[in-house]
């Protein structure tokens, strides 16, 4: 079975919500969607505050190349347009909607019935992409139309679709494979037209046989699109593994994907991209897993975005006393909410309550020098090195070692005997190590 | 969320393996107790009481130092001073007496492990540094060798004998032939269950073996130390007596006797002082295979791998710095 | 007795020969420094704590003999005094500059600004500030890990373990700003000395409005200008609801902290005032 060889580790899988089908959940009262639901520049806002909007309707636009636009999840009256705290705690842009009703625009189709739209050009493609604000729904809210503009000189040879979901706990990737196979399959066929490409795989990690089977016996239907199943071991779902994994081909040191010929998009997105070409939907609504080993309902549910994640533990039966930390995604990449007001945005896959035993850090230790941090590593860095090099402010020794390198995986932390910070001071240094090549640049 | 129940936010990642420092250092005791059963079993009352005193005074020593010296919290029981204590003991002989033993525990703790930050920041291996304090301080009492069986029930009094390895040194000094020697020398199969003279641990390259590979499906080390060591001691001594076997022992002698097995296996994998990458291993056991059998065959000492490992052990951070892992996507650039 | 005449005569002419070795060595790669670079160095305080903006003294003394004028030159530990020693070495007109000390503009502890979520990672405040805005209530306030005390070199910045705040000791401080750049929050400013070290200064760094920063601390700014209508001198303005007090501008005829509703604004080593209101302003005699 493909793997990537360098580097992973084994977490427990705790998928505790794999077999709840996904759910609706009801519409708050009120919702706060922030301008940056996605990586680059913030949209710009085109309401005002009283203006009355409807569900579907654009209510920012796109503000660069690398920006998409934003729809409104809900219909009701904007309250408020102003800086309000994201999950970081720090107060960003943001658009509050008082809810009422849920009125859509026309232009959604919201039957369920399969629609396979196939007169589209690829520029037409990629223009709805944008149009609809769809972005990367793993979690890195890449724009979308930008991952599917080929840049000059590069050329796309495979797509790969993520439907690895290695992050323990979360499975709204799992349910939308085995609810809307069929759709994820249009949705990858768009995305081939639109690069263009002529084969896609669609990459899953063997504890999914469920959806590896529906999928594989799914795709004979469409020339170009097959099913490889992944050994479990994580991260097998960053797309530097993946493309090892599937292509055999590493992504060179500070380059993209498509310097090896590869475009990866994850099973959401493609799911995303149906919706937005079939359906004429934009993407204000997700598929957020609320687990957690004490929560009293494990679930997945349709979420519209800017919902506060309050609002989704309540539906989960409320929190739980045994509780440590609230994750945003999961717990090795996820952030630890301080609070519960904050909004689900494009890019939130899952919400994971941890118990306090589960998720406190243990005293720091020396470091004793087992090397198991540069053994987990699927980068191949020393994360013991790059540390101590934190610690000691060393950042141009980081920026040779490499440090912009990590994936931010967490697979060195995890498994320090010693229990040292070693991303903490991974991530201060890749900040110091940008922020001089930001200067250097000037 | 009440006032009490305060969400915890740190930075990814929210969950971590059960793996410990505690945990590493009790699997290497578990590992040594082959060896040290088959140290009793040999040595008897002698054994019993060196790993004591060495044990006892290193956890001491530790605690002491950190408590009074250097005024940070003590790790006591962490087992990394228990492992040096063992350690040291595995390389001592049976019948050493108990002060001397204490002033190699001072040695190793204070002066090679704690001086330098403790846990970690020591570069050379501190059971090794407090031996080789102890061979150069006390020549004589740490080369008397107790014999194995006879010395059972005394200590400080047992009747000694010559390692394998002493016998051949001084053999091949008086110009005896190989063939002479060889009847003087322990059968093989008695050098391997650890019938001979030595120190604690040495003995039983079987105990040792043993040992090894329950460490080796524990994960606490790999492969490519003690391999390289072994191997290129094998290649070394079985160039040499190819060459001329009445000069030199074979191969399979060189791996029985002396400290070799106790040192690949124990010694040089101690992850505080060897290479980070498994590249830099295979190089650190190739240098120390190598030292070993030039001492063994061409120098003053009948053993020499207390000294090679020493020596590697400097050479550790030269090691670490030029051989790095291979990074995912390493752009080489050409020109 | 041979042996020892020779070992004498030997090692004295491997002695002579090396030295003339090394000098002639010496010699071919001297490298020429201005002299009064040396000279310059000597009269500065040694420190090397880069708060002149040079990587160490040696580096600053480099730079003051190479520039025209000692115009954009200062180094704070040394203050005016080393400034005019270094200007009679160089035969130039020594500029005097204001003395500061550092002001660090949070008052917020656990009493006035709730503590909402507990903080676990590694405990430096560069590395909290990356993760999220604090573990209170008030996300512009002082993250209280100690980056400040760390940077600063002349022991001048202690974390107050109750008030969970940084405390000056203005004796100690010369101003180097390495506690000003170490602050990711940007709490800490340079401000003008006073005579007895008395300061006054709006003790707060809210950008958001009123409401929201007075339910996150209870001594916060909240940008009502009520400061700015009685000050007579100009001194005060007010942007994202928050006012400032220009230290040059200031008379420190403490006007405006008596009127302050939140209190955020700070009277440092005053005298106790004679009215009943006194009870109710944060004076502060002096940092012990």
């Amino acid at each position: 079975m493909k793997t990537f060889r360098k580097g992973g580790v084994h977490p427990a899988e705790n998928k505790i919500s794999s077999g709840s089908s996904i759910l609706d959940l009801p519409v708050p009262g009120l919702v706060t969607v922030h301008l940056s639901q996605h990586l680059g520049v913030p949209a710009q806002p085109v309401v005002d505050k009283g203006d009355s909007v409807r569900t579907g309707q654009l209510i920012a636009k796109s503000a660069g190349f690398v920006s998409a636009n934003i729809h409104s999840p809900v219909s009701g009256t904007v309250q408020k347009i102003e800086p309000v705290p994201d999950i970081t705690g720090y107060p960003k842009m943001a658009i509050v909607i008082e809810v009422r009703g849920d009125e859509w625009i026309e232009t959604i189709d919201r039957t369920d019935t399969i629609v396979r739209p196939d007169k589209l050009s690829r520029e037409e493609i990629i223009a709805r992409i944008s149009e609809m604000g769809v972005v990367g729904m793993g979690g890195a809210t890449f724009p979308s139309h930008v991952k599917v503009s080929v840049p000059k000189g590069k050329k796309a040879e495979i797509l790969i679709i993520n439907g690895v979901e290695c992050e323990p706990y979360l499975t709204s990737d799992h349910r939308l494979m085995l609810e809307k196979g069929e759709e994820i399959l249009i949705g990858a066929g768009f995305l081939m037209r639109a690069l263009p490409v002529d084969q896609a795989v669609i990459g899953i990690e063997k504890n999914k046989p469920d959806a590896i089977e529906h999928l594989r016996k799914l795709s004979s239907g469409y020339p170009g699109i097959r099913v490889e199943p992944l050994k479990v071991k994580y991260p097998q779902g960053g797309e530097k593994q993946l493309i090892k994994a599937i292509t055999g081909r590493e992504v060179p040191s500070g380059g993209l994907p498509i310097d090896v010929g590869a475009v990866v998009h994850n099973i959401g997105t493609a799911f995303a991209v149906y919706e937005a070409i079939a359906k004429n939907k934009p993407l204000f609504e997700r598929v957020v897993t609320v687990t957690g080993k004490s929560l009293a309902k494990n679930a997945n549910f349709k979420v519209r975005i800017g919902t506060p994640v309050s609002s989704l533990i309540e539906a989960a039966g409320g929190l739980p006393d045994d509780t440590g930390k609230v994750i945003s995604g999961g717990p090795m990449m996820g952030r630890a909410l301080p609070g519960l007001n904050a909004p689900v945005t494009k890019g939130t896959s899952g919400i994971v309550v941890m118990k306090a035993n589960e998720s406190v850090r243990k005293t720091v230790m020396n470091c004793i020098r087992c090397a198991r941090c540069a053994s987990a590593c699927p980068m191949g860095l020393e994360p013991y090195f790059l540390m101590s090099l934190g610690d000691a402010r060393r950042w141009e020794e980081m920026e040779t070692a490499r440090a912009l390198d990590c994936m931010e995986c967490g697979s060195c932390s995890f498994t320090c005997p010693s229990n040292r910070p070693l991303l903490d001071y991974i991530r201060i240094g890749k900040t110091n190590v940008n922020r001089i090549l930001k200067a250097r640049k000037s | 969320m009440s006032a009490t129940n305060l969400l915890t936010v740190s930075h990814s990642p929210h969950e971590y393996t059960s793996e410990s420092v505690q945990k590493i250092m009790y699997r290497v005791l578990i590992a040594m107790l082959p060896a040290f059963a088959v140290s009793l079993i040999f040595f008897g009352l002698g054994a019993l009481i060196v790993t004591a005193v060495a044990v006892v005074s290193c956890m001491l020593f530790e605690y002491l130092i950190a408590r009074f010296l250097l005024k940070i919290k003590p790790s006591l029981w962490d087992g990394s001073a228990a492992v040096t204590g063992v350690l040291l003991a595995f390389n001592v002989p049976s019948n050493l007496p108990v002060w001397m033993i204490v002033v190699g525990s001072l040695v190793a703790i204070g002066v090679a492990k704690m001086s330098f930050g403790g846990l970690g920041k020591n570069p050379f291996n501190p059971a090794l540094a407090g031996r080789v304090f102890l061979l150069i301080s006390f020549p004589a009492q740490m080369t008397s060798w107790p014999k194995a069986v006879e010395s059972r029930f005394a200590y400080l009094d047992a009747t000694t004998g010559a390692t394998p390895l002493g016998i051949l040194k001084e053999g091949l000094k008086n110009g005896q032939p190989m063939s002479d020697l060889m009847k003087d020398l322990p059968e093989y199969s008695q050098m391997f269950l650890g019938n001979m003279s030595g120190s604690l641990g040495e003995i039983s390259a079987l105990a040792l073996l043993i040992g090894g590979l329950y460490l080796i499906w524990k994960k606490v080390i790999t492969w490519h130390i003690p391999v390289s060591i072994l191997g290129t001691v094998v290649l070394f001594t079985g160039l040499l007596w190819l060459i001329n076997p009445d000069q030199y022992t074979d191969p399979l002698f060189h791996l029985l006797a002396g400290g070799i097995m106790l040192g690949a296996i124990f010694m040089a994998t101690d992850m505080v002082t060897s290479p980070m990458t498994p590249a830099g291993q295979i190089i650190f056991g190739i240098g120390i295979g190598f030292i070993t059998c030039l001492i063994r065959i061409f120098g003053a000492y009948p053993e020499g791998v207390s000294f090679a490992i020493l020596i590697m052990n400097a050479l550790v951070p030269l090691i670490d710095k030029y051989v790095k892992p291979k990074r995912f996507g390493e752009v080489r650039k050409n020109g | 007795m041979n042996t020892i005449v020779i070992t004498i005569i030997s090692l004295s002419l491997i002695g002579v020969l090396a030295g003339v070795i090394l000098f002639l060595i010496a010699q071919k790669f001297k490298v020429f420094e201005d002299p009064r670079i040396d000279d310059v160095e000597a009269v500065l305080p040694g420190a090397n704590c880069g708060g002149c903006g040079y990587p160490g003294c040696r580096n600053f003394a480099d730079a003051c003999v190479k520039s025209e004028n000692l115009d954009s030159l200062f180094c704070p530990v040394g203050g005016n005094d080393g400034m005019v020693k270094v200007a009679a070495v160089l035969g130039r007109a020594a500029v005097a500059k204001e003395p500061t000390v550092a002001v660090v503009r949070c008052s917020g502890n656990p009493d006035y600004r709730m503590r909402t979520a507990r903080y676990d990672s590694a405990p430096t405040c560069e590395i909290a500030s990356g993760l999220f805005a604090g573990d209170t209530a008030c996300s512009y306030g002082c993250l209280g890990l100690g980056d400040c005390e760390a940077a600063c070199d002349f022991d001048a910045i202690h974390m107050n373990p109750l008030t969970l705040l940084p405390e000056v000791i203005d004796d100690k401080c010369n101003s180097c700003g390495a506690c000003v750049r170490a602050c990711p929050k940007k709490i800490i400013e340079l401000r003008k000395r006073n005579k007895k070290d008395r300061k006054i200064f709006v003790s707060c760094v809210n950008q958001d409005k009123g409401a929201t920063a007075r339910k996150a601390c209870s001594v916060a700014c909240i940008g009502c200008k009520a400061c700015q209508k009685v000050c007579e001198f100009d001194a005060i303005t007010i942007g994202n609801f928050l006012a400032y007090i220009d230290p040059v501008k200031c008379r420190l005829c403490r006007k405006c902290v008596e009127v302050c509703p939140t209190n955020s604004i700070l009277e440092i080593n005053f005298p106790p005032r004679k009215t009943a209101e006194s009870e109710l302003c944060l004076t502060e005699i002096s940092p012990n």
